[in-house]
């Protein structure tokens, strides 16, 4: 075998993995990326029933409603629209009336928000990121919120500090 | 006194880090030994410099003084000590000089150990070295100084967030910042080498052992961080694909990558170009990774808020220093002479083909991690790429490349025979088909692909043993000879095998977990029996504790199984009152390798409480698989074939060897 056939070999098998690599990461961007909404862009957008998305704002004071067998339904606001969220589990111990909260799940036919992941935060000083920048869409921003969320180097423990 | 103390230590260090930046790699160009002698001294006194303003920082946190502004926010006076010393490094700033602390650290070990390098390699090892050190100085003094005072200074303390006043988050992140940290050092002989203009395989057996150090600690930190995260997060997931998570498994596959790749190198004189490409990627990697968690530029759900304002200047390291080396790669790589023939099928072969799987399942990993932020950037649709993306690609890759995974050692450098080595993996294959056939015949085909992936582990584990069967000729000669052949084998032999072996373990550990796991979620009333699996666990009742910062409220299980009590597990719920959060402790109860995992949820006005409660078959495997790994790294590294200019006799292999 001559040196360029080997190379030859080595180049092919190397575009071969790579190709295989492209088309496993496209084929899955396809299937199972997940796009993040704030209530007013589920109602503008018209987000199919069914679609799996992520629902960011602030749980709305007095709509948590716990049910049997550790359902709960709350209602997710960005202070223009409100959806309505139902889960089934244990909620993180951050979730909080008021606070940022992020679920994902699907719409169903009735408007109604099913999720299987309800995500906090550790902090209760933070805010997601992607709900302060629904927040400051809508204007419904406040200060306290960013001399909250901003300015806190507190909140930051380690390379591997994650969250539920 | 003492935080001006520390602080004028680190405007000391960053003075020496620029002399030593320029004058080394002036004298080594000007050929003048007397100015790269300059390095030496330089790093080892950079290093006391920075060891001084963090010892600084370490005594502002054990004494609790508040009027250090990064004391009074992530410390409190009622925290045991153990604590205290940990919370230096649990904030950005303090981490950020623990970080160039150890940056020193290795430069100053090279410059003590690295007295049989050529004088120019080490001067310009040293310079680029402190290129690096003199950007992090300049990052910490003017975005991040841990020493700013406070004009009040406040009582009491914030308190460090609860979550990380844990042992496993103390001890995780010195141990993954050795690991990124430790690929400088590589990235630095990178360099020096592409200046040089000149490599040789001495180059790769002094880069090896510094790759090798770095990944055993990148190993060892990324499985204690995700046993920290089992634990304290209380659901039992010990990986998420989070962002976070990603930015230190990216260093890690690039490291594994160049340890594969540094082998070929050093013994054959092959893959020169590629070997210093990959250094440089994988401390870019680590820079990256670094950044992305520091800067706060990947906030997910799941990174916490931070101060975007650095970003800039972060954004101007990773500049520099990325696009720097690879710069320098395109333009001096070239000069490089290729050597070191070799068939497809052969030794080098596998670990080209290792290469070529560990780098696309890198990329795979660098495209989900990074790709909601271009898009957000682009577009401003705002998606996440959860563990669906990664389980689609990263997982596919990984098969090939743990089927070759046994083939490897098995097969001769330049060129080998791929049925031979079949024919001797034969006693690994039947290992692999009966653990199918036992997996289908107990557990059925739920999950379908589980009994493969069973079946894959093991051959993986059996094939690392086949290898070292076949080098001391057990079964084939008498024991006794056998066993000299053990004691004369290399150790660097012993560690590839043990790192296999725990490569499969800890895929065992993986496999037993997803696959069969068992997960109820229920309220309990005191009284209570809860069944699961074999175990049934009776619930006795609250009972409220104290902590020394923190309020907790334990409850307690019996779990008995078959009607012997097995113990008790007591998960509880901490409230800190500094920081108004609360978090949930786990209970664990180890039965062989799998574990029950008990964490609690709210507890409701009747007295009733929600639990979750795992069962998780072999778990323990994935962290004593990493265990495993990081011992063959650690007889890997004592191998003194690695050590250069150490050709001492056979006689002298007992004397205790230094870790690089």
């Amino acid at each position: 075998m001559t040196r360029k056939q080997r190379r030859l070999i080595l180049i092919g098998s190397g575009l071969a993995v790579l190709a295989v690599a492209v088309v496993l990461v496209l084929s899955a961007l396809k299937d199972s990326i997940v796009f993040f909404n704030s209530p007013t862009d589920i109602v503008e957008k018209q987000v199919q029933p069914g679609a799996r998305i992520r629902l960011g704002g602030l749980v709305k004071p007095g709509s948590v409603a716990r049910g049997d067998n550790l359902s709960v339904r709350f209602e997710v606001t960005d202070g223009n629209r409100v959806i309505p969220v139902a889960f089934t589990g244990i909620l993180p111990d951050l979730f909080r009336e008021g606070q940022g909260v992020v679920a994902e799940g699907a719409l169903d036919g009735s408007g109604l928000f099913r999720a299987d992941a309800v995500l906090a935060k550790h902090d209760e000083t933070y805010m997601p990121k992607e709900v302060a920048d629904a927040l400051k869409k809508q204007g419904h921003w406040k200060h306290d919120y960013d001399k909250k969320a901003g300015a806190s180097p507190d909140a930051n423990p380690s390379p591997a500090g994650r969250a539920q | 006194m003492i935080p001006e103390l520390g602080h004028y230590a680190l405007v000391l260090a960053l003075g020496l880090a620029l002399v030593q930046a320029v004058v080394p790699l002036w004298g080594a160009r000007a050929g003048d030994p007397a100015l790269m002698g300059v390095a030496a001294p330089a790093a080892l006194a950079q290093f006391v410099f920075v060891a001084i303003a963090f010892a600084a920082l370490v005594a502002c946190y054990v004494t609790s003084d508040f009027s250090v502004l990064n004391v009074a926010e992530n410390s409190h006076s009622a925290m045991p000590l153990v604590y205290k010393f940990t919370s230096a490094w649990g904030n950005h700033e303090g981490s950020m000089l623990l970080w160039v602390l150890i940056l020193a650290f290795f430069g100053a070990l090279v410059a003590a150990l690295g007295t049989n390098l050529p004088a120019t390699l080490k001067a310009d090892v040293l310079a680029v070295q402190s290129w690096i050190a003199a950007a992090f100085f300049l990052f910490i003094l003017f975005t991040s100084n841990p020493f700013l005072r406070l004009a009040d200074a406040p009582m009491e303390g914030r308190d460090l967030n609860p979550v990380l006043q844990d042992i496993g988050l103390a001890v995780h992140p010195p141990m993954l910042y050795l690991g990124y940290v430790g690929l400088s050092i590589t990235f630095s002989f990178a360099t020096a080498a592409l200046i040089d203009g000149r490599i040789d395989p001495a180059w790769a057996r002094w880069v090896r052992p510094w790759t090798l150090a770095a990944w055993m600690c990148l190993t060892g930190g990324i499985a204690m961080g995700s046993y920290w995260a089992y634990y304290e997060l209380g659901w039992g997931g010990w990986w998420f694909w989070d962002p976070v998570e990603n930015a230190s498994f990216m260093p890690w596959l690039a490291a594994t990558a160049l340890l594969h790749s540094a082998l070929v190198m050093e013994k054959r004189d092959a893959l020169k170009v590629w070997t210093i490409l990959l250094a440089i990627i994988a401390f870019s990697l680590s820079l990256i990774g670094t950044f992305l968690v520091r800067s706060g530029v990947l906030t997910s759900v799941h990174t916490f808020a931070n101060d975007p304002t650095r970003g800039v200047f972060i954004l101007a390291i990773l500049v520099t220093f990325i696009g720097g080396g690879l710069t320098l790669f395109a333009w001096r790589a070239p000069l490089l002479r290729q050597g070191g023939l070799f068939a497809p099928i052969s030794r080098e072969g596998a670990l080209v083909l290792n290469n070529l799987f560990l780098t696309t399942a890198c990329a795979t990993v660098f495209i989900g991690t990074l790709y909601p932020l271009a898009l957000e950037a682009l577009t401003g649709e705002k998606i996440s790429v959860g563990a669906p993306f990664f389980n689609a690609t990263f997982g596919p890759l990984m098969v090939p490349l743990l089927v070759a995974v046994p083939f490897g050692p098995l097969m001769a450098w330049k060129r080998g025979d791929l049925l031979g080595v079949a024919q001797r993996l034969s006693a690994a294959f039947a290992v692999g088909v009966i653990g199918i056939a036992a997996t289908f015949a107990i557990e059925g085909a739920k999950p379908v692909l589980a009994p493969f992936a069973v079946g894959l582990a093991l051959f993986v584990i059996a094939g690392a043993l086949t290898d070292l069967v076949e080098r001391t000729g057990l079964f084939r000669v008498a024991p006794g000879i056998a066993r000299k052949r053990a004691a004369g084998l290399p150790r660097s032999s012993w560690g590839t095998a043990l790192a296999h072996c725990g490569l499969g373990l800890t895929l065992l550990g993986i496999v037993g977990e997803t696959g069969w796991s068992a997960e109820k979620i229920v309220t309990v009333r005191p009284g209570q029996v809860i069944s699961l699996r074999h175990y049934d666990l009776s619930f006795d009742g609250l009972v409220p504790r104290e902590g020394p910062n923190y309020r907790e409220l334990t409850a307690k299980f019996t779990v008995r199984r078959g009607g012997d009590v097995l113990g008790v597990l007591e998960p509880s719920r901490r409230a800190f009152s500094t920081r108004g959060t609360t978090t949930t402790e786990a209970a664990l109860m180890t039965r062989g390798l799998s574990q029950l995992y008990l964490s609690l949820g709210d507890n409701n006005p009747d007295g009733s409480i929600t639990i979750r409660l795992y069962h998780k078959p072999l778990v323990l495997l994935i962290w004593l698989g990493a265990l495993v790994m990081v011992t063959g790294g650690a007889l890997s590294l004592s191998d003194r074939r690695l050590r250069v200019g150490a050709p001492k006799p056979a006689k002298s292999r007992a004397a205790v060897q230094p870790a690089e």
